[in-house]
């Protein structure tokens, strides 16, 4: 168990009666490894990563994040316990657009944590010049490019010291010249050992970086393999039917 | 820059508003003349000789007539500053139960709104008064010892007495404005995207610091506009308060047209009462317009 990041077994939700977002999915994440999840637009992956947080409640099976388990009956209080622990970055960013870049950041570490603003703030400076933004952060959300939002977020995202971190498309709503600078990041996490679930299309970067790959249509898990396995064998025909697609793009 | 323009524009209205009214009363001082009577305000000091079941600063009938209308002013602007205050904490609440997740939350203010903005205003402040208050007839309610009691007489808060004249103007006023400006707030929690919540909660923040530091300062820019015309809304509808035999500037207005006759005067100063209330309304809006758009730096 104690190596295990995120189990789901059973794992079900419909939005719309006899129609599956999630389909019985039973996965597993261990500690220190990136799982990238690929599929069609609609088969389920934001579904998916989203009940790993309690974003998304569902209706049958159970989910197991960093040892707290969650069914069906929606606690409050244990997906609390789950988000301290778990960090989300956004297609969209979702930065908060009325506090400035290092109030986005030390926001939650102060309010949550409570840790001493000061400490908050040090740390939050540290983490921008990380990701070579540190000039920016007496700034506001909209006076920054896509590709430096984005890495505000995963700023933002890394402040509460989290134990897992989850992707939603993260490069999708960047400029094509961007999305280095934010795969970048992603890469230097990856190899300092964080655990992630990244839902993406970035071929180069899954086969760089992904341990596993998952592969989703219609909310069902289409298969798990390696990075290598995957993008040179896929053993499903829907899956070579994807790769063949996203590879004319 | 932009303020001062502003500020121009009220003064130039301001200015037009009197310079029409000379006219006006230039006019009438003429034919009144000619019908043999006087347009003036001297009968203003003469005493009014009535008695105001309410007033907040000394007044008997021997007072003058410019005292007691001050007297309707002063309640008037009593139970409209109470009322803002007390619809602006229904209107909060309900409309933030309206957007809630919490079903009873949601229902219970569903319920409030439909029936609050179905059914006219006028009936409400009866009921409140009629019902509510009288209706209690030699029944004394205390639901706090010693702290709150209501009776036919009104409601005793803390050694406060309120006349149930007022408290139905009050609770009628309020519960009907907060109906609204419910609706109000939630349009504007509404315009904030849902990214901004899933962003909030996978950060850990309880709901009520979410709503409180992310959620609401998002929506004000598009609450004030409509908070504001309901803030207007309430103090027009104040006049209502001859139905329940609350002294205000109406009232008491109402009172010295049947005494003295002057009613072309008493309509000036209405107005000119009306006119100085709703720009103290809008200017106070304003002020909080711009205090709220110097903590939004984001457009
Ligand atoms: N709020 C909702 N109400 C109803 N149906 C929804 C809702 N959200 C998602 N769905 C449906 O659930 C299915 C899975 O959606 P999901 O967003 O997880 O797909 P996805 O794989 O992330 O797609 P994309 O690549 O376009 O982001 C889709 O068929 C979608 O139409
Ligand atoms: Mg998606």
């Amino acid at each position: 168990m104690d190596h295990i990041a995120v189990r789901t077994k059973k794992l079900s939700k419909s939005y719309t009666q006899g129609l599956y977002a999630l389909d019985d999915i039973s996965i597993q994440v261990d500690h220190g490894k990136v799982l990238v999840v690929m599929g069609p637009s609609g088969s389920g992956k934001s579904t998916l990563i989203r009940t790993f947080n309690g974003l998304e409640p569902f209706d049958e099976g159970e989910v197991n994040v960093l040892g707290i388990q969650i069914d069906s009956t929606y606690d409050e209080r244990k997906i609390r316990k789950i988000r301290k622990r778990v960090g989300m970055v956004f297609q969209q960013f979702n930065l908060f657009p009325h506090l400035s870049i290092l109030e986005n950041i030390t926001l939650a570490p102060i309010q949550v944590q409570k840790r001493r603003p000061i400490e908050a703030e040090e740390h939050a400076m540290h983490l921008l010049s990380q990701m070579g933004i540190a000039t920016h952060s007496s700034k506001y959300p909209s006076q920054l490019s896509g590709g430096e939002q984005q890495r505000v977020a995963i700023a933002r995202a890394l402040a509460l010291k989290p134990e897992l971190l989850l992707f939603d498309e993260p490069t999708s709503a960047l400029d094509p010249e961007r999305v280095n600078e934010v795969l970048d990041v992603m890469r230097r996490l990856a190899k300092q050992g964080m655990t992630m679930v990244v839902v993406t299309h970035e071929v180069a970067f899954a086969k760089e970086v992904a341990d596993q790959v998952l592969f989703m249509d219609a909310g069902k898990v289409i298969e798990t393999s390696t990075p290598d396995l995957f993008f040179s064998n896929a053993q499903h025909e829907r899956s070579r039917r994807f790769l063949n697609q996203i590879e004319k793009k | 820059m932009k303020q001062f323009n502003k500020l121009y524009f009220q003064l130039a209205l301001l200015a037009a508003v009197f310079i029409l009214l000379a006219i006006l009363i230039n006019n009438l001082t003429i034919n009144l003349s000619r019908a043999g009577l006087e347009f003036s305000f001297s009968w203003l000091y003469r005493p009014a000789s009535f008695a105001l079941a309410e007033h907040p600063l000394p007044y008997s009938p021997s007072d003058s007539y410019a005292w007691a209308l001050f007297m309707g002013w002063l309640n008037s602007l009593k139970v409209i500053i109470v009322s803002l205050f007390l619809a602006t904490c229904i209107g909060v609440f309900m409309g933030l139960a309206r957007t809630s997740n919490n079903t009873i939350l949601n229902f219970t203010s569903a319920i409030y709104i439909t029936i609050i903005r179905q059914t006219p205003l006028l009936l409400q402040l009866m009921f409140w008064y009629f019902v509510a208050f009288l209706g209690l007839r030699d029944n004394t309610f205390t639901p706090l010892k010693g702290i709150l009691s209501i009776s036919n007489q009104g409601i005793e808060l803390l050694g406060l007495n309120l006349s149930s004249e007022f408290s139905a103007l009050l609770f009628g006023l309020s519960v009907f404005a907060g109906a609204y400006i419910a609706e109000v707030v939630r349009g504007g929690i509404l315009s904030v995207s849902t990214g901004q919540w899933e962003a909030f909660r996978s950060l850990g923040l309880p709901e009520s610091s979410g709503l409180y530091k992310i959620i609401i300062p998002q929506a004000l820019p598009a609450i004030i506009p409509g908070l504001t015309s309901q803030y207007l809304n309430l103090a027009k509808n104040s006049t209502l308060a001859i139905a329940v035999g609350y002294s205000d500037i109406y009232a008491v207005n109402d009172t010295v047209i049947n005494q003295t006759g002057r009613a072309v005067e008493s309509f000036i100063i209405l107005l000119v009462s009306f006119l100085i209330l709703n720009l103290i309304i809008t200017n106070g809006m304003e002020i909080i317009n711009r205090m709220t758009l110097n903590t939004n730096k984001y457009q």
